[in-house]
């Protein structure tokens, strides 16, 4: 059986045994979205959105669909994930299912524990009538098989004027229990008016099995609000994502989100940003290395829908070996949205002659008094200035580490939480093979 | 210290060095000058090792080492340093990070340990005074937005700080006016001792007012068509190149 008819059968039995005391709303949001996902199916390389990415080795194989938790996971295996040395409430599900001795929560000052329960609870009804699937809703048949499939996940609920002293860490493990799993997380943010908080989100494989991801994230800024999202993907070369992240921005807010791609498989970003108001600011920040025959795909949506916002969007890419990247950034700028002020910057350099890129600025400006400016650029690394490095004794490996690092550094720079950019900053220097005796 | 023997380079199949000849000893200042075109920088780059250019005959020895299968960072760790004609801009770098990298990779090729941070710093500051570099001026990125002066005066401080045994100093001249040059080749002049030797290239005798060579040799096609002692400077100022050719 293929799997989307695999998928669309074990949807009823799904709904039936979820074990969850849904209200009739959440499951009429369920059945849509399977309609719509049977309607329209995967994507294949014929939609112009999935021109230079394939789901199809992954599609062909048998993916189970509820995998069964492994219990014996503790915080030892766990443990080089997690960003160690900072205090932080953490989020940590097992093969989908939530794991409450591993995890530490909290419901004092805000909400920080998990969407099963958000789903269920009369007293969370009001938020997830507002919220759930509302942004999330009517985009892509991936979001679609994400919504109906929607079971746990992060529930994030930060009240007014709150402040979260601690940055919140979700980690998705699999075990790899069966050979071969897909795995749809969904979380719901929602930040109050005045609030703040920062977020760093990792899916983690622990075995050598396939994992295929189809992860969505809608998260929601109230008024001067700001939100700092980071996306660690840096999973094993048999682990796939389809990562959609959905943002909603009311008037004054600040929301940046921040996407590692370090490995895995496929990667598939899908980050969409919307406004809701004037004097908003969202930025997009990126980095992705990638050697082997990996394959990273940034989408990119920013839609400017009122004046006097702004959107700052910068990605860089290395490619090595065989790897792949593609980078779609879409700019809309309204007619109303006058005074708009639109960045977008896309930088890679390909260190081998079997890299690819595939870059692709879209800006659709409708407004007539603006400042909207896009820059791409793909190179080489610059001979000359090895040359220079190695007659002043530093050695070529360490030189093209060095050109790299400094290469990636202004993204790692918007790094706000310190032992994160020490740890990405590690993360960079492994992946480029290096040991780097300073920082930048 | 260093000795080229019937040194023959070319790049792309094209031959630029057609048999070079040079030795220089411990405590010597050589000029080489020339005409456009005649293969002086590739000369240096040559001594210094890049890769692009093919030695097809002879040699470079230095204190009796064949450099010929060294890569370049190697040359640097044996004492050889190229001050560029148009150094290199590397955005994201610091002047401090750079040099503290290439300091302690000499280090480590020496088996030596790393410098500590405070003996780094210190050193630093001294060699920045000693080339009237603003301190401000450290912590911007490697030679990005340097005006001509401050890009030389950067090579000029990262030489003092790897103390090299033979410096060639590439058009150090070009691109500066009276009062860099001056400061440029004050230092230069205060890093000469007795054990170390320099090669300047240039292509006017202005330079050499301030670093007094003890040899002139003058590059033509390829080839050293004259050598002499400082007075040969003065007199291809006068003349020009042409009545050597």
């Amino acid at each position: 059986m293929e799997l989307k008819e695999k998928l669309v059968s074990s949807f009823l039995a799904f709904e039936n045994k979820g074990g969850l005391d849904l209200d009739s709303n959440v499951h009429s949001i369920r059945s849509k979205a399977i309609q719509n996902f049977e309607k329209e199916g995967f994507p294949t390389k014929k939609d112009e959105e999935w021109k230079y990415t394939s789901l199809k080795s992954l599609l062909k194989k048998d993916l189970g669909l509820f995998p069964s938790t492994d219990k014996t996971i503790g915080f030892k295996d766990i443990k080089e994930y997690l960003i160690n040395d900072i205090e932080s409430y953490t989020l940590i599900f097992i093969d989908g299912v939530f794991n409450s001795f591993l995890s530490d929560t909290t419901h004092d000052d805000c909400d920080v524990c998990v969407l099963s329960s958000a789903l269920t609870r009369p007293k969370y009804k009001m938020i997830v009538d507002n919220y759930f699937n509302t942004i999330a809703k009517d985009n892509n048949s991936m979001a679609e098989l994400n919504t109906a499939f929607t079971k746990e996940g992060a529930f994030i609920n930060i009240p007014k004027n709150t402040i979260v002293q601690k940055p919140i860490q979700i980690l998705n493990f699999s075990t790899g229990k069966e050979k071969e799993v897909m795995l749809q997380p969904r979380n719901l943010v929602v930040v109050g008016e005045n609030s703040h908080v920062q977020i760093i989100e990792r899916h983690q494989n622990l075995s050598k099995n396939t994992t295929l991801t189809n992860s969505v994230t809608e998260i929601f800024v109230h008024k001067r609000a700001i939100v700092d999202f980071y996306k660690i993907q840096d999973d094993t070369k048999d682990s796939s994502i389809v990562d959609s992240t959905f943002v909603t921005q009311k008037q004054q807010s600040i929301a940046s989100v921040h996407t590692y791609s370090f490995g895995g498989k496929i990667i598939r970003n899908n980050l969409e940003f919307y406004h809701e108001g004037e004097h908003i600011t969202s930025n997009l920040n990126g980095i992705s290395i990638l050697n082997d025959k990996q394959h990273v795909d940034n989408h990119t949506l920013v839609n400017h829908k009122y004046p006097n916002c702004e959107s700052h969007e910068l990605y860089k890419g290395i490619y090595d070996d065989k790897s792949t990247g593609v980078f779609n950034g879409k700019v809309i700028v309204e007619q109303e949205a006058q005074k708009t002020n639109a960045f977008q910057q896309n930088n890679n350099i390909l260190i081998s002659d079997g890299a690819e890129i595939n870059a692709k600025p879209q800006l659709e400006i409708f407004a007539d008094d603006v400042k909207c400016s896009h820059g791409c650029t793909i190179g080489q690394l610059d001979e000359s200035a090895l040359f220079y490095m190695q007659s002043r004794g530093i050695p070529k490996k360490e030189a093209k580490a060095l050109l790299l690092f400094a290469f990636g550094n202004d993204v790692v720079e918007k790094i706000k939480i310190p032992q994160l950019k020490t740890r990405i900053t590690k993360l960079i220097a492994k992946n480029l093979g290096v040991d780097l005796g300073f920082e930048l | 210290m260093l000795e080229v023997k019937n040194l023959h380079a070319s790049i792309n199949d094209k031959e630029i060095l057609k048999g070079i000849n040079l030795n220089i000893k411990p405590g010597e200042v050589h000029a080489i000058m020339g005409p456009n075109g005649s293969g002086k920088s590739t000369l240096s780059a040559v001594v210094a090792g890049k890769e692009e250019y093919e030695v097809t005959d002879g040699s470079v020895i230095l204190n009796g080492e064949d450099l010929d299968d060294l890569a370049p960072e190697e040359r640097a760790h044996k004492g050889i340093f190229l001050s560029f004609q148009y150094p290199v801009e590397i955005p994201g770098v610091t002047v401090t990070n750079f040099i503290k990298t290439a300091i302690n990779e000499s280090r480590k090729a020496k088996g030596l340990e790393e410098l500590p941070a405070k003996d780094m710093l210190k050193l630093i500051r001294e060699k920045a005074d000693l080339l009237e570099i603003d301190r401000k001026f450290l912590s911007r990125s490697l030679n990005e937005g340097f005006s001509g002066g401050e890009k030389k005066r950067n090579e000029i401080f990262q030489m003092a700080m790897l103390e090299p045994k033979l410096a060639i100093l590439d058009e150090t001249d070009s691109g500066l006016d009276i009062d860099a040059l001056k400061i440029v080749a004050n230092g230069v002049n205060k890093l000469k001792s007795k054990d170390n030797a320099v090669i300047v290239i240039t292509h006017y005798q202005r330079l050499l007012d301030y670093i007094v060579p003890d040899f002139v040799h003058v590059l033509h096609n390829g080839k050293i068509v004259k050598s002499g002692g400082k007075e040969l400077a003065f007199e291809l100022e006068e003349k020009g190149y042409d009545w050597l050719k």
